[in-house]
């Protein structure tokens, strides 16, 4: 992995701080390979321990998966990533330098970390181009949107992903008349254009046909590498194609971690999900 | 973003002067329509009003200037409701305190150029005589400036509604609790204005005004002058809000009212998103409440009351949100039905209004403009 490719972005606006007046802790350094680590993660919710002591490391450039039957903290394990939900305890840190849990959900999405929510989430009244458009990587401070003009590059950035994601045929139609499918690709399309370097995808091919979850599976391996990804699916069959490193949540905490068939074959494993 | 329907084709992308974009939001019908609108209240009304006799049918009344120029102020305010309600998802029920504060600040002012008419023939208005005050308190300094009160029409507003709304969005109040603290905001502004020590003159608030630059405020002349600089603004206050909700900024509003987490995890912060367009809606607000005094000739606490900025969004509602010719034609059908109905029938004037809310509220979601839409669309289906 070269780490050269991987410094960050220029997300600081011309007076040195991050948009929207707030001083971002660092920039971001995956010169150790390490893109995402959480350490001894406790998050409860009136005294239920949603998480409780995660762990958690994602090497740059690497497509992990995240397993774990309904509870386990999948979502709350994002939602402390993305900067929604703050842990009781522990250390959440986006490379070397940037400390998650003392930035906002926009500071987080400037340093470089993109969310794919669970139920699709897209903006229904907005036509699928417009939807690009807003979550195209620029500055996002107030002034700059009222000035702000497509240039000829943004639009061919905007075409390409539209292509990408195969809605070139839908760009001008409002988001919320798409198929459930399409909405989900709309999602990932939305976050490539964001220019993350690390993806978070809750649940990415839900509701899609047997087709499309192939065509997602091939999308993100070929993400992988440039991009970190942590994805959280049940579909086993997709998390096959996937081929990465498999981590099983438990009860707030990682109950086996490896590929696919060592946890699959792993007893406690059985025991707590795929048995039942 | 898409050029296809302004008055005049733009690239699609690179480097567009600020004011083609401008030109661009609205479409060559909507240029007309305010063209002639424009025409109407510049020059056809004035010289019905100053040459045409009174007995005359095509005659103008002052009452008939006085009324459209009011419910032209009222017009002004419904599209700055519509930005913040329409465009932004966030609907505020104390608007009304906004436009008063813009009225009493320009009412300073015209309290001032009464000079030593008053009753009591004194420097000082005639309610500080009455509480036996010997000077002016320090917040009306400067009143007498004709700059100053127009200065401070547009930043009282301002900054009362910067700094309500930085806390209520940094808080993330949303909904009906927003809606409910912007009631409450109101009406402990009204409570405020009502007592005397205040310094606005208590319930009477302001009247009697007789000039403005030292002309009289009821002349035929500065009448007109009033209603023509109320209809400029009006137009002038379209053309921006049009600009306004076609820019990226009015897309990544209208993606906050939708989907507000989604923006956060794009990288906006909603925070400075909702208060822009806020404190923009504030303003004209005040615009309005400046330019609406002169023309009726009276500002008191009642402007506050909790019930003014509930109708507010009625004419919203009815006119039609999130279009910006929707709220203009809300707030003339629900108004001059008001002039009609409080003058034949003013014991039913509540229950009409309250009737048409939920007869918009019910049947047509989208209001007058949405209707029309509907009958358009049902037309073209047919042909």
């Amino acid at each position: 992995m070269n780490a050269a490719t991987l410094t960050a972005p220029h997300n600081e606006g011309p007076d040195g701080s991050a948009a929207l007046g707030h001083v971002v802790t660092g920039e971001l350094d995956l010169s150790h390979g390490v893109a995402l680590y959480l350490e001894d993660i406790t998050v409860s919710f009136d005294g239920f321990k949603a998480l409780n002591n995660l762990n958690l490391a994602i090497d740059a450039g690497e497509l992990r998966c995240i397993i774990g039957p309904n509870g386990a903290g999948k979502t709350t394990m994002m939602d402390v990533i993305t900067g929604k939900t703050r842990p009781d305890s522990g250390k959440a840190f986006f490379g070397q330098t940037i400390d998650l849990t003392r930035l906002t959900e926009p500071e987080i999405a400037h340093v470089g970390i993109g969310r794919k929510f669970q139920k699709p989430t897209i903006f229904e009244q907005h036509t699928a181009f417009e939807n690009l458009e807003l979550a195209m990587k620029t500055d996002k401070r107030v002034w700059k949107s009222l000035m702000a003009w497509l240039s000829g590059d943004d639009r061919d950035r905007i075409a390409d992903t539209l292509k990408l994601i195969r809605l070139d045929g839908e760009a001008d139609r409002p988001a919320g008349l798409l198929s459930h499918g399409q909405k989900q690709w709309l999602e990932i399309g939305m976050l490539l254009m964001q220019e993350p370097k690390l993806l978070l995808l809750d649940e990415p091919v839900a509701g899609m046909t047997d087709d499309e979850t192939m065509r997602t599976a091939e999308l993100f391996v070929s993400l992988a590498g440039k991009h970190s990804l942590v994805v959280v699916e049940h579909d086993m069959a997709f998390v096959e194609k996937l081929g990465g490193k498999v981590t099983v949540l438990h009860e707030g905490s990682v109950l086996a971690e490896g590929d696919l068939a060592t946890v699959q074959n792993d007893q406690r494993v059985i025991e707590v999900y795929l048995g039942r | 973003m898409s050029a296809t329907s302004s008055a005049f084709p733009l690239p699609a992308s690179g480097r567009v002067p600020l004011t083609l974009r401008v030109f661009a939001a609205l479409d060559r019908k909507a240029w007309i329509a305010l063209a002639v609108f424009l025409a109407l209240a510049l020059v056809v009304v004035p010289v019905l009003h100053l040459t045409v006799p009174e007995s005359s049918t095509f005659h103008v009344s002052a009452y008939a200037i006085t009324l459209i120029g009011k419910i032209m102020c009222y017009a002004l305010v419904a599209v700055a409701m519509d930005l913040i309600w329409g465009y932004g998802g966030i609907l505020s029920l104390g608007h009304g305190l906004f436009f008063a504060l813009g009225g009493y600040a320009f009412g300073m002012y015209l309290m001032r150029q009464i000079g030593r008419d008053g009753s009591y023939g004194a420097d000082l208005p005639d309610f500080m005589v009455f509480l036996d005050w010997k000077e002016l308190p320090w917040f009306w300094l400067g009143s007498d400036h004709f700059g100053w009160a127009a200065l401070l029409a547009l930043a009282v507003p301002a900054v009362v509604a910067f700094v309500f709304g930085y806390f209520a969005f940094r808080s993330r109040i949303k909904g009906v609790y927003f809606s409910i603290i912007t009631q409450a905001l109101t009406y402990a502004a009204m409570l405020l204005f009502f007592r005397n020590e205040t310094g606005f003159g208590g319930n009477n608030g302001f009247t009697d005004f007789k000039r403005i630059l030292g002309h009289g405020i009821t002349s035929p002349e500065m009448r007109l002058v009033l209603f023509g600089l109320t209809a400029l603004t009006l137009a002038a206050t379209l053309v921006f809000a049009a600009w306004l909700v076609k820019s990226k900024f009015g897309r990544v509003l209208t993606a906050i009212r939708d989907a507000e987490s989604r923006v956060m995890f794009i990288g906006y912060n909603p925070l400075w998103y909702k208060l822009t367009i806020w404190v923009i809606s504030a303003v004209l607000c005040g615009i309005a409440g400046a330019l609406y005094v002169p023309q009726v000739g009276i500002i008191n606490p009642s402007e506050m009351s909790p019930a003014n900025s509930i109708e507010i969004a009625i004419w919203v509602a009815v006119g039609g949100r999130g279009t910006l010719i929707g709220p203009v034609i809300g707030a003339f059908v629900v108004n001059l039905a008001k002039s009609w109905f409080t003058v034949s029938f003013p014991e039913y004037w509540l229950f009409f209004l309250g009737l048409l809310f939920i007869v918009v509220t019910l049947m047509l979601p989208q209001g007058l403009v949405g209707l029309w839409k509907k009958i358009i669309a049902r037309k073209g289906a047919a042909a």
